[in-house]
């Protein structure tokens, strides 16, 4: 059974700049990992280049098995990739057409990947809905007349229509408000005990990544510089970088520091520290 | 014992019942919100709680078409009867610094012709003086004074979020109000810009209205926190307390609904539902109430008042019946 994903010293260049060096990792079925680092990190672009939205400049990415290191042009091939890989991105306000209700977005995702009779589609929309908990009018209403969290929500159930093997949650909830987050936080444990779908988890919010994954890595300036069980690498950080990060997170008699320069700088995302 | 945020002689700021509707809705259904002189207070909620159209109006900037009611009191005196000179003297003393500074400069000018802009229109102070002072201040936030000759665009989120408040501090105001000064920012530089925040507050005895949507950064840098919840203030208390000993079920359940860094939770107590509106809001009854795990047939026919309790406000009607059971050890 190979890993639902795997990067393999991965690398990306925008001209002079290294905006992804050497990063490998792999994600099992049912597991969960986190990318964790600031902006510039890389770790977005790390995302791009899994669904085919940027080209690896060398590395290989695998995904159930099928290399996917090169972005996909046939229609066919990239509807292959699909039902493998599906992404929600953090800003549900611009990741959904704002002509299709929650219904038509769920469909229209059934109807490419699936050869389903519409009686099935009309089922599964339902049980979809359903599952991210969408009530009768939230499923019938356009995007403009649901709140963030309910568009996060149709996101999420668009993304899980493709049954996708793995779901890339890019700061899927750090716009929402925390009551919101909770409840979709939830939602995706509850998916994930129900289908055993893996997670690559793009954030910066440590806290949301103790609660859903296993598994992390700290991306500093393109390059990995810790890895390991979240819990681990939450509890006792090795590296400055990630004790920082911990250091940085508010909590009761936190004494915020001035300086984060003082940290060794690698130059232009050469790796400073090797994992 | 004095409750904490009664309008009182001594308080620099001083909310009092402050209404505020937009076309037929209603945003803010009566803030009353007291700050003193130097202090640090939190004004946390989600989204459309009010807690930016608050700070909006106590700057004198709500929008267009909005109507107001109540009284806001700066240093004893109406905010809202100042003269075109008064608000002048006003916006000097009372300085503002937002979520998304780019949304605030002036691309196509340099950063020392912004910072220097109110020294030299409405303190008269000259050219020269003005660019040191800035140099000064640019100093005091750790950034280099080459940045006066250089636009906005130069600058990363983190660093221009320092010249703002740099700028904002420049003339010697006695409160700043910062409205989601960091959400936008990385948290390693979210932490370099509330120590700069704070020592700043230190030095010049500055008094600071925190806004955030964050409850642990607000109870983290501010003496005390409020808590809103649809255009009103559910909960006012030290925020060493809040955690431990909340007033309010709405901040209780916020401050369990956050998943913990230190550890994972099989689930996240979410609140249910949505969080409402101050125009969504029901008149004469709890607007949590629906959301609430501690609602009683009462909460859904009467509106709660903010009531004295325990050092602190609560708006609860059941808030002294729950006193001390809500606490994250003793909810847990």
């Amino acid at each position: 059974m190979p890993d639902v994903l795997e990067v393999e010293k991965l690398r990306k260049e925008y001209g002079d700049l290294v905006a992804v060096d050497d990063v490998s990792f792999t994600v099992g079925e049912g597991q969960s990992l986190a990318v964790v680092g600031e902006s510039g990190s890389g770790k977005t672009t790390i995302a791009k280049m899994i669904i085919g939205l940027e080209r690896p400049t060398s590395g290989r990415i695998s995904a159930c098995g099928n290399d996917r290191s090169i972005p996909a042009r046939a229609a066919g091939k990239r509807r292959l990739r699909g039902r493998e890989v599906q992404i929600v991105f953090q800003d549900p306000y611009t990741s959904l057409d704002p002509r299709h209700s929650a219904e038509a977005a769920i469909d229209e995702v059934l109807r490419i990947h699936h050869g389903w009779t519409a009686e099935r589609r009309k089922e599964r929309v339902a049980q979809l809905a359903g599952l991210v908990g969408l009530d009768g009018r939230q499923r019938s209403v356009p995007p403009k007349s649901l709140s963030g969290g309910q568009r996060q929500r149709v996101a999420i159930a668009r993304a899980l229509a493709a049954e996708p093997k793995l779901l890339i949650l890019d700061e899927s909830v750090a716009a929402l408000d925390v009551s919101i987050q909770a409840q979709v936080l939830n939602l995706l444990a509850d998916i994930r005990d129900a289908t055993g779908i893996s997670y690559l988890l793009i954030s910066h919010d440590l806290a949301v990544v103790r609660q859903l994954t296993e598994q992390v890595i700290v991306m500093r300036k393109g390059s990995v510089v810790e890895r390991g069980p979240t819990a681990a690498v939450l509890d006792h950080p090795q590296h400055p970088y990630t004790q920082l990060l911990r250091e940085s997170v508010p909590r009761p008699g936190w004494q915020p520091q001035r300086r984060i320069s003082a940290l060794p700088v690698g130059d232009r995302g050469a790796a400073p520290v090797p994992v | 014992m004095t409750p904490p945020n009664r309008p009182e002689a001594g308080n620099l700021l001083a909310v009092t019942g402050l209404r505020v509707t937009l076309g037929a809705g209603t945003v803010l259904r009566g803030v009353d919100l007291a700050i003193r002189p130097g202090e640090a207070v939190g004004l946390v909620g989600e989204s459309g709680s009010g807690k930016s159209m608050t700070a909006k109006a106590i700057g004198r900037l709500l929008p267009r078409g909005a109507r107001s009611a109540g009284t806001i009191a700066f240093d004893g005196s109406d905010v809202y009867a100042l003269d075109a000179r008064g608000l002048r003297g006003y916006r000097g003393q009372v300085a503002m610094v937002f979520q998304d500074p780019r949304a605030h400069v002036n691309p196509v000018r340099k950063v020392g012709d912004f910072m220097t802009e109110a020294l030299r229109a409405n303190a008269g102070v000259t050219k020269a003086d003005a660019y040191a002072q800035a140099a000064d201040m640019l100093g005091q936030v750790g950034l280099d004074s080459k940045l006066l000759r250089q636009y906005p665009h130069e600058l990363s989120g983190g660093m221009l979020q320092r010249v703002m408040i740099a700028a904002a501090l420049l003339t010697r105001p006695r409160l700043l109000l910062a409205d989601e000064p960091t959400t936008a920012l990385d948290v390693t530089t979210q932490a370099e810009v509330m120590a700069i925040l704070a020592e700043l507050r230190r030095d010049f005895g500055l008094a600071l209205l925190f806004i955030t949507h964050d409850l642990e950064l607000a109870a983290a840098v501010c003496d005390r926190t409020a808590v809103m919840y649809a255009g009103q203030i559910v909960e006012v208390r030290d925020s060493a307390l809040l955690h431990t000993d909340p007033l309010h079920p709405y901040t209780a359940a916020l401050g369990a609904a956050r998943p913990d860094i230190d550890r994972s939770q099989a689930r996240l107590r979410a609140i249910p539902g949505r969080p409402l509106s101050g125009f969504e809001a029901p008149e004469s009854a709890c607007a949590f109430a629906p959301r609430c795990a501690h609602a009683a047939p009462g909460c859904e026919t009467e509106l709660p008042m903010l009531t004295d309790l325990d050092g602190g406000q609560s708006r609860c009607l059941r808030a002294a019946e729950l006193r001390g059971t809500l606490g994250v050890t003793a909810g847990a």
